[in-house]
């Protein structure tokens, strides 16, 4: 069976307040899917209805085909989750939490050893295999959710916002760990609002602000909704260029829309036209021989569009 | 794949999805499962050594009582059969172990799942609300029963010094069994108000007031003033655990005279009553917390 998660009109209302409206949404096949927005746009309170932590006031979720609300059990058996930051029993060690949600899980005891030795090995805790969680810090018992959520090798993960609490080497290497969960009958979904994150690591991306759905599609796709828009590169010289000489020749450049000076060093570019465009205008700004010492995205495409349809929320 | 069934799967078990892995087990089968885990949890807590030193403060205390007062007329009486020994220690005394067993084993054994942030690994989990109460009931039953064994275990040892080693009656297996309903009893209204609130701290206060003097206050408000029988308060039905002791019970309704030439009416349970409201209060709070915990969402 073909891994799958699907909304269908979900909503969540707290009292007058719509955390989520109306969200359908459907990510099938073994792919990892980006759910991103900014804060409070509603991605918790999504994957929150997916594990059955809240209800949904309208709607319903379906993981594999099942209604998580209808019969939560048989949902979630395909699937590992991490939600939020969830603490463990203090008082057991690794070992033990992998055991126990091993054999609620229904594996086999010797399946069971097998896997936490691989999960706790990939999350780099095997140090720590027998120590009490208690005296963990928020960083290492994060780990151990990552860990629990991958133990049972499920079809369907749902990770919400994993790299929560670590420092930059765990955040590179949950990506590392997420980049090595993808494989042939796997479905990851994840919530962030780590772009780089998100573009690291997922081939699909969906939008969501204000508990509304703003648009779900292949990251590939994404530099192409940006459809005729403009995109911001930044050029770095190695002593700042007079305002004369940035007129003249750059702001005369035929794929240079508008540009603007940083600071007295680096300029932004509005630029116009895709890779061949970009490589033509690079040639020409090394022939103009200004010292140009960098030259780059000043956003990546993800990052152009998620404020572009962001700010159109806000206005 | 494999579809080898985990033991103790119960029929009816769900097939798992994931890779190479056996059977989900059954609610009752998972209910067991989690409270072997967190027996576990509370066994090596500080909770439970603070337990114990409950149950050994108060044992000391009745011990050296027991010992220091042995010359006098009231204590000689008390140890002069095992019926009157156990009826007046045990029969009247474990009761508090009960109640502070409840409150500290299940005070916050729901109501932690929110605050602690617990609940939002287990109920990740393919399993049950439902398997998730029971565990932790059967895991809060389990360490309380510990508790109370102890304080039997420091009884016995007393009894063995004043009247023997084979100085054990038969009531007191009776009286044992309705302290167990008992404690089913107040582990059942302990759960419903740990269900009711998110917060360990408001949990254990409502349920330490109510079952160490709250209820108490309202019975004796009850009798004196509406002058009705308090079969509704669960205080009223813990008298029957030192009934096995006696030989005659108690008249159901008596008066007394009181200050002033006041009658004043007794009440006390009759045995089938008395084990009516431990069962009802069990069974009712049981289902309401179960209810609760079934609608409480982790916000």
């Amino acid at each position: 069976m073909t891994p799958s998660l699907e909304a269908v009109g979900l909503t969540k209302r707290f009292g007058s307040f719509t955390a989520l409206d109306h969200l359908n949404l459907k990510v099938e096949g073994s792919k990892c899917m980006g759910f991103l927005g900014p804060n409070g746009a509603g991605k918790t309170t999504t994957l929150k209805m997916f594990t059955d932590l809240i209800f949904p006031s309208e709607g319903e979720a379906f993981i594999n085909g099942i209604s998580v609300q209808k019969d939560r059990k048989r949902a979630l058996s395909s699937c590992g989750d991490l939600v939020e930051t969830p603490e463990i029993y203090p008082s057991l060690t690794p070992r033990e939490a992998m055991e126990m949600s091993g054999v609620l899980r229904g594996m086999r005891p010797e399946e069971i050893r097998s896997r936490t030795d691989e999960v706790l090995g990939e999350v780099k805790m095997t140090e720590w295999i027998d120590q009490k969680v208690g005296r963990f810090s928020k960083g290492m018992k994060q780990r151990v959710n990552i860990a629990a959520s991958l133990l049972s090798d499920p079809e369907v993960v749902i990770l919400d916002e994993p790299s929560t609490g670590l420092d930059p080497r765990g955040m590179a290497e949950v990506r590392s760990i997420v980049r090595n969960l993808k494989k042939e009958r796997r479905l990851i979904f994840m919530s962030s609002h780590i772009l780089s994150e998100v573009v690291d690591v997922c081939d699909e991306v969906a939008l969501l602000d204000r508990g509304k759905l703003l648009f779900a599609d292949r990251l590939s796709n994404v530099a192409a909704r940006l459809g005729g828009g403009v995109r911001s590169l930044e050029a770095e010289f190695v002593s700042p260029p007079d305002d004369a000489t940035l007129a003249g020749k750059i702001g005369s450049l035929p794929q240079v829309a508008a540009w603007s000076r940083v600071d007295p060093r680096r300029i932004t570019l509005q630029f116009k036209g895709g890779p061949a465009q970009q490589t033509e205008l690079l040639e020409q700004l090394v022939t103009m021989r200004l010292g140009l010492i960098s030259f780059h995205e000043s956003r990546s495409a993800l990052e152009e569009v998620y404020l572009r349809e962001i700010s159109v929320g806000d206005a | 794949m494999s579809a080898a069934p985990t033991p103790g799967a119960e029929a009816g078990a769900l097939p798992s999805a994931g890779g190479g892995l056996g059977m989900v087990p059954g609610t009752f089968a998972q209910a067991l499962i989690l409270s072997r885990y967190q027996l576990r949890d509370y066994l090596r807590a500080r909770r439970f050594i603070l337990m114990m030193g409950i149950v050994a403060v108060i044992g000391a205390i009745l011990s050296f009582v027991l010992a220091y007062y042995h010359g006098s007329a009231t204590v000689q009486g008390l140890t002069a059969s095992s019926d009157a020994l156990y009826g007046s220690l045990w029969g009247g005394g474990v009761y508090v172990v009960i109640i502070f067993s409840g409150i500290i084993f299940g005070g916050d054994a729901i109501a932690g799942e929110f605050q602690n942030r617990t609940g939002y690994f287990l109920m990740g989990l393919p399993i049950r609300r439902t398997s998730v109460y029971a565990g932790k009931f059967l895991a809060a039953l389990a360490a309380s029963i510990v508790a109370v064994l102890f304080y039997l275990a420091i009884l016995v040892a007393n009894g063995a010094v004043y009247l023997g080693v084979g100085a054990f009656p038969l009531a007191l297996v009776e009286s044992f069994a309705i302290a167990m309903l008992y404690l089913l009893a107040l582990l059942g209204s302990v759960f419903l108000f740990s269900s009711m609130f998110k917060n360990s701290l408001y949990a254990v206060l409502v349920v330490a007031v109510l079952f160490l003097f709250g209820f108490t206050l309202i019975q004796d408000l009850i009798v004196g003033l509406v002058k009705i029988e308090p079969w509704f308060i669960i205080d009223y039905a813990r008298s029957v655990i030192s009934y096995p002791f006696l030989t005659t019970l108690p008249a159901h309704v008596s008066t007394s005279s009181g200050p002033r030439g006041l009658n004043l009416t007794n009440y006390n349970p009759t045995y089938p009553e008395g084990l009516a409201i431990m069962a009802g209060y069990f069974v009712l709070t049981a289902i309401a917390g179960l209810f609760f915990f079934e609608r409480e969402e982790f916000t």
